[in-house]
């Protein structure tokens, strides 16, 4: 006799309902699914068992008695073993897993006002390495899994979202490939870091893979959600200069009051800083539909669209931007047949501010004002003129002015669509075939605008002629096809698992760009008009396949290879072969582990692999190619007779016809543990990547090609390290819970060859890391036995007083004399630590939460002190340029861009964001839940440098856009 | 599909080798690339896709390094730039490791490559009409013109050890050797001479157009004389013995070819001067069209600066590096330090004395060039950038001056002094200066020669050279910061007299061995 049986299910820690929740009684293909409010009713029989499942959540079992409601809890599945986790080609269960794949979903995001994807997971994975190249919104983010892999050839993952392996080249008009992703759209991440997950990816996966899956319709009702937030962003600090007073004595002591330097001073007292940095208000908002159309789970559907305002702390600078998403993800035929369509859509308004202006904001004398009514003809803004009233070239410009009178704004519009179809074979379940095919396509116009009071772009001839406007327009089009099968046979009999796939995939890279350059009037009149077109195409074709067997859920193989064909190599060198094969023993499901109490979860992996690189900037490195020059580069004879002829000039170009793919092998091995129920966990993995036919520009014989520096195979450079996280749950109870986590990551970068022949007197050594300030002047070098990029200076002597002896610098080599030879390897931009760590402590309705994250023992060259503290052409051809106020202590008469006194220690911890949040009870008859939340981002950094912030990517610090601290109210809203 | 991995070029500027050379405007293209190669640095005005990778787009023009070596180490000129190695070159202590020797290295050498490479694509031209062939074999002459001149500046910088390459040598990475004798050897020079000859022979097939008949910035048979000219007046230097009887010869030809001297001195360096018919062969300059921060874009705006007017000069501003040593001002001024010839073109606000290398202001500043025309109108670039003006890299005056030389080479003294009067003449010289100079050649004609080219020639990049030949380079002669200190040292080391070759070259190419004393 049926009883009807009501319910409610929800989560264990919170006692939040849990729509969605598979209620099935067990041994039968009768259930149903919990409503909106977490409830359910079915009819069933006292003395049934119920089994509730869902994702995140551990699966629980009620035997049904007489008690006819229930409440049920369903534990957090905080370890996630029967989490399902995206891999390339396809997902797998976080058990099976056999590489070092790391997954990170909604709930453990970083929080605050988060513009782009990849701020999302800083310092969240242990290996991940993620830097902004500034504050600015927008800004271009550098992702670098385990180090760079290669040294001239791209070192960025491969990014993949919802399944379309995007190109990591930015569009014009946009400085983050990422941002056309919301990240409130986002569910999870994963990232793949050795080769064993990567290889499947073969060309491309050489710096690991990471794979953004946005979020899906939920079953059930219509559920809207919406979040919304404002911060106040204020700048943190900024750089010492001398001020009015200060910078007047100095004047006087350095030149004299006859002098014209002091002649020159003003009478203002203007910090030029503060005139171009502000304090800004963004703000975030995301409104999200999602649910089901239909009785039964015919089309689960999520459409949100979000509209983000984001104003920099550098005046002018802002970006607003529009997205829309929207995911079906509909079943057919008795869910043989599953489709999952995305589109996503963005538009992405910028005004870029010129960070120029900051460098000018230092140099500027500061007894000038920024307005000067006789200054007219220059927009009223203090210009330095030369005798004839023209602008000084070489001056340092106003730095209002560069930000007011620059007007360079883009617009991109963006599409990524792909449409997935899954279907399993009606007479045989086990085979799948699945079909992806997308577009990526990107439109990104834009232009910068000078008036003809424009200062630096004053025409002195004709000033009507002047001022400067530019324009482009950028189309990127990257269209995809993937195709795989796949087999999954269980055989208990055996206690095997096999589980084969394999599959084909092309993709086609395009990108044409028109613009002009010509001065504010738009003259298309030769002198002053441009135009600059381009194009480039690549092709990749691949196939692909994987294997992987499980014998009794404890022994796991997987096996992968990759076949893959670029357009970028010539035909003899073009298809290139990634094998990889991993191994993992699940040690907790040995009779010994099975009952313990204090181990919870213990895996062994081990893995091999091999993968490829082949993103080399040009398409064409193989072939001989010829360039035409552009009107500016044309040469001009002239004919007594009939006048000028002019020819636009055509440059054979170089070219190595045996390039051929990057090879990098990656041996790793890890543990995944979990201690006394998954109370403590984490994981442990060691790496060692060898990367060899290494793609590097190498200085090439001078006659024996068609340039001096050559794309080709040469060189080998080895990253090896240890990757250690741990996340605890220290308290955990109804009212209070406490958790707390952090990875730290070793790696050890080090260049082994850079030659083709080995040369015992010179390694090949390559000068780069290039400054601001004299020409040409550059401060790292590629050298064998270091890691890339390091840098390479003069080491300063110092006097009994610690003051630096301007010019003297210990003669390293013996030799007796100062010169190149005697330059040493002062130390390396590549971190040799990086940490994260992240806390939450959840009271009642109270939860505060933070994360951080830091790098330590790497070096940072100061260019803005090497730039500024030196006492010589404070005054030239008549104009003044300001000082850092440590002119004083360090006191060089002339730059000194080399001396290693520039050079300083730039570990740091960064406090990334605090939140706290309150979770409201239901409102209007528990219809609506809300939480409110107050962040403060980037809330402090502990460091010893003495510049801005140590936080730059490849070690230069120069003109970088402020990081600003950010004060956040949100608020979220479901009903 | 696998087939879509076979790609072409879709840049509209870009080609591969089957679409490149069709007819004879592409063939008209390519040759003025190696004439663009002594003016511009790259495919993009004024930068933007350099020729050479690694460097500093404008410091690594050609001209400019040119120029940088032929003057800063000498008594002309001074720069004290911080930017790495340049101070190297007024102290003259640079090393195989200097930056700028490595770019100089580099330019002359990519300019053969190029050329290399420019006849081997037109070995492969076939057009229709026998016309359009017969410009295609002059076109080669030219080819190999620009190649005998950089060849001649890489014997002339580094020596007879630099790696020796024709349209023969294939493209690839196999490093290309030295000639067999290596530093000292005489087959660079051979080479030279024998293309040269060739080219100019009125029996070749492939040979230049006739003297005195080739567009401004185009070489013809007179630019090949004076090239042969400059190559055996320093043949005792390069192959150790002499060839005056040679270089006279085509000395001869030169002045015989129809160019006379512009009526004013000044003309031949402002921005009309492609008007000039004393300027034998040029590197064309075009502020609108020919853009470099090279070039003269540098020679012009460096030498202004301090309390110079930079519109005066053309520009709308100055460098402040350029500048004058007190040697150089001395030989145009009498015992009481007033300037007695009007060729030196000085502005004298800034100290006559060079007390400090970084400062510009020590040392009156040269106004030579000027990118102003004739009739006082600044050039055409109407941001003033960009320069008008031509580098007059030969011109009749060097020619009359040679032959002068020549003469006394083989007589011991200077008979005719009609050609060196009329220099002077046309400078406006005074009749009583003239006398002095005349007396001073009697006693030294060396020493005067040395001198006269420096009042005639200065700033034109034939210092180093000059210097070198009189044996006054490395011994017998000071000027300030030679050898390092502001006073000069009259000697330093002897192998300074030849560059090193670049350090990464060796280790790029194990097939050259470091010039000896280095």
């Amino acid at each position: 006799q049926a009883t009807w049986y009501q319910g409610t299910v929800v989560g264990q820690s919170d006692g939040l309902p849990i729509p969605g929740v598979n209620v099935l009684i067990k041994g039968t293909s009768k259930g149903t699914v919990t409503d909106f409010d977490g409830k359910f009713s079915l009819d069933a029989n006292a003395g049934d068992v119920l089994v509730m499942s869902f994702v995140g959540y551990q699966t629980q079992e009620v035997k049904l008695s007489n008690q006819t409601q229930l409440s049920i809890s369903l534990a957090e599945d905080m370890m996630g073993l029967e989490e399902i986790v995206v891999i390339g080609y396809g997902e797998v269960k976080k058990k099976d897993l056999t590489g070092s794949v790391e997954a990170i979903s909604t709930a453990d995001f970083n929080a605050g006002p988060i513009s782009s994807p990849q701020d999302l997971i800083t310092g969240k994975i242990a290996g991940v390495n993620i830097t902004s190249a500034g504050g600015a919104p927008g800004s271009a983010q550098q992702i670098r899994i385990r180090a760079g892999s290669s040294l001239n050839a791209s070192n960025d993952p491969l990014i993949i979202i919802d399944g379309f392996p995007i190109d990591n080249s930015t569009i014009a008009g946009m400085r983050n490939p990422l941002n056309s992703v919301n990240p409130n759209d986002i569910e999870s991440f994963t990232v793949l870091k050795d080769a064993s997950a990567t290889a499947i990816y073969g060309s491309r996966a050489s710096n690991g893979v990471i794979i953004i899956t946005t979020k899906k319709g939920t079953k059930g009702n219509l559920k809207v959600d919406y979040s919304g937030n404002v911060s106040v962003n204020t700048p943190t600090k900024t750089v010492d200069v001398l001020d009015a007073d200060q910078y007047r004595q100095v004047i006087e002591q350095q030149y004299g009051r006859d002098h014209a330097a002091y002649q020159t001073l003003g009478n203002s007292n203007t910090n030029w800083q503060e005139e171009v940095l502000r304090t800004s208000i963004s703000t975030d908002h995301n409104i999200s539909l999602s649910g089901t159309v239909g009785e039964k789970t015919i089309l689960p559907y999520r459409a949100s669209v979000g509209y983000n305002q984001n104003n920099g702390i550098l005046e002018t600078s802002s970006l607003e931007r529009i997205t829309a998403n929207l995911n079906l993800s509909p079943k057919f035929f008795d869910d043989h047949l599953a489709v999952n369509l995305n589109a996503k859509g963005m538009n992405v308004k910028n005004r870029f501010a010129d960070t120029g202006a900051l460098g000018s904001a230092i140099a500027f004398d500061p007894t000038q004002s920024v307005y000067d009514s006789n200054m007219g003809r220059f927009g009223g803004y203090t210009t330095w003129v030369d005798g004839d009233g023209n602008p000084i070239t070489i001056a340092p410009s106003n730095p209002v002015a560069m930000l007011h009178q620059t007007e360079n704004t883009s617009d991109v519009n963006r599409f990524i669509g792909n449409a997935q179809f899954d279907y399993r074979l009606h007479f045989l379940p086990d085979l799948r075939f699945n079909l992806n095919v997308g577009m990526d396509y990107a439109n990104g116009t834009g232009s910068t605008i000078n008036p003809t009071t424009a200062a630096w772009q004053y025409n002195v001839q004709d000033p009507t002629q002047g001022g400067y406007y530019t324009e482009y327009d950028q189309t990127q089009t990257n269209k995809l096809l993937d195709f795989y099968t796949q087999y999954v046979k269980e055989v208990p009999s055996l206690k095997s698992k096999f589980d084969v796939m394999g599959g084909y995939s092309w993709q086609h890279f395009k990108t044409e760009q028109n613009g002009f350059d010509s001065n504010f009037a738009r003259s298309t009149d030769d002198e002053y008009y441009t135009e600059r077109p381009y194009a480039f195409e690549h092709y990749l074709v691949s196939f692909f396949g994987r294997f992987n067997y499980t014998f009794d859920e404890k022994y796991l193989l997987t096996a992968t290879l990759r076949y893959d064909g670029t357009s970028k190599f010539g035909k003899e060198n073009r298809w290139g072969l990634f094998p990889s094969v991993a191994m993992a023993w699940n040690v907790d499901k040995e009779s010994f582990l099975v009952n313990s109490n204090s181990i919870s979860q213990l895996k062994l992996r081990a893995g091999w692999g091999v993968t490829g690189q082949q993103d080399i900037g040009s398409n064409y490195g193989f072939m001989p190619t010829y360039v035409e020059s552009d009107v500016r580069s044309q040469y001009v004879y002239y004919d007594p007779n009939t006048g000028r002829m002019m020819y636009r000039t055509i440059r054979p170009d170089g070219y190595d016809e045996n390039l051929k793919w990057e090879e990098t092998t990656t041996y790793n091995v890890g543990i995944d543990y979990g201690f006394f129920n998954d109370k403590i966990y984490g994981k442990i993995d060691a790496y060692y990547r060898e990367t060899n036919d290494m793609l590097s520009e190498v200085p090439v014989a001078s006659g024996s090609n068609l340039t001096n520096m050559l794309f080709t195979n040469v060189g080998s450079m080895v990253n090896k390290g240890i990757e250690f996280s741990l996340n605890t749950k220290i308290v955990e109870s109804q009212d209070l819970n406490i958790h707390l986590g952090g990875n730290v990551t070793y790696n050890h970068s080090e260049i082994t060859k850079l030659t083709l022949v080995d040369d015992p007197d010179n390694d090949g050594s390559i000068l780069t890391g290039g400054i601001q300030g004299g020409t040409g002047n550059m401060v790292q070098i590629h050298s064998v036995g270091y890691a890339p990029s390091s840098f390479y200076l003069y080491e300063q002597v110092y006097d009994d007083n610690g003051k630096p002896i301007e010019g003297a610098y210990v003669d390293r080599n013996g030799d007796g004399k100062i010169d190149d030879e005697d330059r040493y390897i002062a130390g390396s931009s590549v971190p040799k630590w990086i940490a994260g760590l992240n806390f939450m402590v959840n009271y009642k309705r109270w939860t505060l939460s933070g994360s951080g994250h830091g790098s330590f023992g790497q070096y940072v060259y100061n260019n803005v002190a090497s730039q500024n503290t030196f006492y010589g052409n404070m005054n030239v051809s008549g104009f003044n340029s300001n000082r850092m106020t440590d002119v004083t202590e360090v006191g060089f008469n002339d730059a000194q861009y080399l001396s290693d006194h520039y050079l300083e220690k730039g570990s740091f911890f960064r406090m990334d964001n605090i939140m706290l949040s309150y979770d409201f009870e239901e409102f209007w008859n528990g219809k609506v839940k809300a939480r409110v939340f107050a962040t403060v981002n980037n809330a402090f950094v502990i460091s010893s440098y003495d510049g801005l912030d140590p936080e730059i990517p490849n070690g230069i610090d120069n003109n970088v856009y402020p990081r600003p601290r950010s004060y956040m109210l949100g608020v979220n809203l479901s009903f | 599909c696998v087939n879509d991995l076979d790609t072409t070029p879709i840049d509209p500027n870009i080609s591969d080798k089957d679409n490149t050379y069709k007819d004879l405007y592409d063939y008209e293209q390519g040759l003025a690339k190696l004439y663009a190669g002594f003016a511009v640095s790259g495919q993009q005005g004024p930068a933007g896709n350099p020729d050479l990778g690694g460097l500093d787009e404008g410091a690594s023009q050609y001209l400019r390094k040119y120029w940088e070596f032929q003057e800063l180490p000498t008594d002309e000129a001074l720069n004290g730039w911080a930017d790495p190695g340049q101070p190297a070159l007024s102290e003259i202590t640079w090393n195989p490791s200097n930056e700028l020797v490595r770019i100089l290295y580099y330019r002359v050498t990519f300019q053969v490559t190029l050329c290399n490479q420019f006849i081997r694509d037109l070995s492969e031209a076939s057009l229709s009409s026998e016309e359009d062939m017969a410009r295609i074999r002059q076109m080669k002459a030219e080819a190999r013109f620009v190649r005998a001149l950089a060849y001649w500046h890489g014997l002339d910088l580094f020596g007879n050890g630099i790696p020796f390459t024709t349209e023969e040598t294939l493209v690839g990475s196999t490093p290309p050797s030295p000639p067999a004798s290596g530093f000292g050897g005489t087959e660079i020079f051979d080479y030279i001479e024998s293309e040269l000859m060739d080219i100019t022979s009125n029996d070749s097939d492939e040979q230049l157009k006739a003297e005195n008949t080739a567009f401004v910035g185009q070489a013809d048979k007179a630019a090949a004389h004076m090239l042969l000219s400059k190559l055996y007046l320093n043949a005792e230097v390069y192959i150790g013995q002499s060839k005056w009887a040679e270089a006279k010869t085509s000395l001869d030809k030169v002045v015989a070819a129809g160019y006379r001297l512009e009526d004013r001195y000044e003309y031949n360096f402002l921005a009309d001067n492609y008007l000039s018919r004393e300027i034998i062969f040029p590197i064309a300059f075009d502020g609108v069209n020919t853009q470099t921060y090279g070039g003269m874009t540098y020679l012009i705006n460096a030498a202004v600066g301090g309390d110079m007017s930079a519109k005066e000069y053309g520009t709308s501003g100055g460098w402040g590096g350029n500048r004058s040593t007190i040697e150089l001002v001395k030989k145009f001024e009498d015992q009481f330090e007033n300037q007695v010839d009007p060729r030196g073109i000085f502005f004298k606000e800034h100290n006559r004395e060079n007390t400090t290398l970084p400062e510009f202001k020590d040392g009156y500043a040269v106004g030579k060039y000027k990118n102003v025309t004739s009739l006082g109108y600044p050039g055409s670039d109407p941001n003033l950038s960009f320069m008008d003006t031509n580098f007059p890299m030969f011109r009749l005056a060097d020619a009359y001056l040679m032959l002068a030389e020549v003469e006394f080479r083989m007589g011991g003294s200077i008979s005719d002094w009609s050609r060196i009067e009329s220099l002077w003449d046309r400078a406006g010289v005074p009749q009583n200066i003239q006398s002095q100079y005349k007396a001073a050649a009697s006693v030294d004609p060396a020493q005067f020669l040395l001198d006269e080219r420096a009042r005639e020639l200065y700033w034109e990049g034939h210092r180093r050279t000059d210097l070198v030949r009189f044996g006054k380079f490395v011994k017998d002669y000071n000027w300030p910061f030679k050898g390092g200190s502001p006073t000069g040292n009259a000697s330093i080391a002897e192998r300074y007299n030849v560059l090193p070759i670049p350090g990464t070259e060796l280790v790029a190419n194990p097939n050259l061995k470091q010039n000896p004393m280095w």
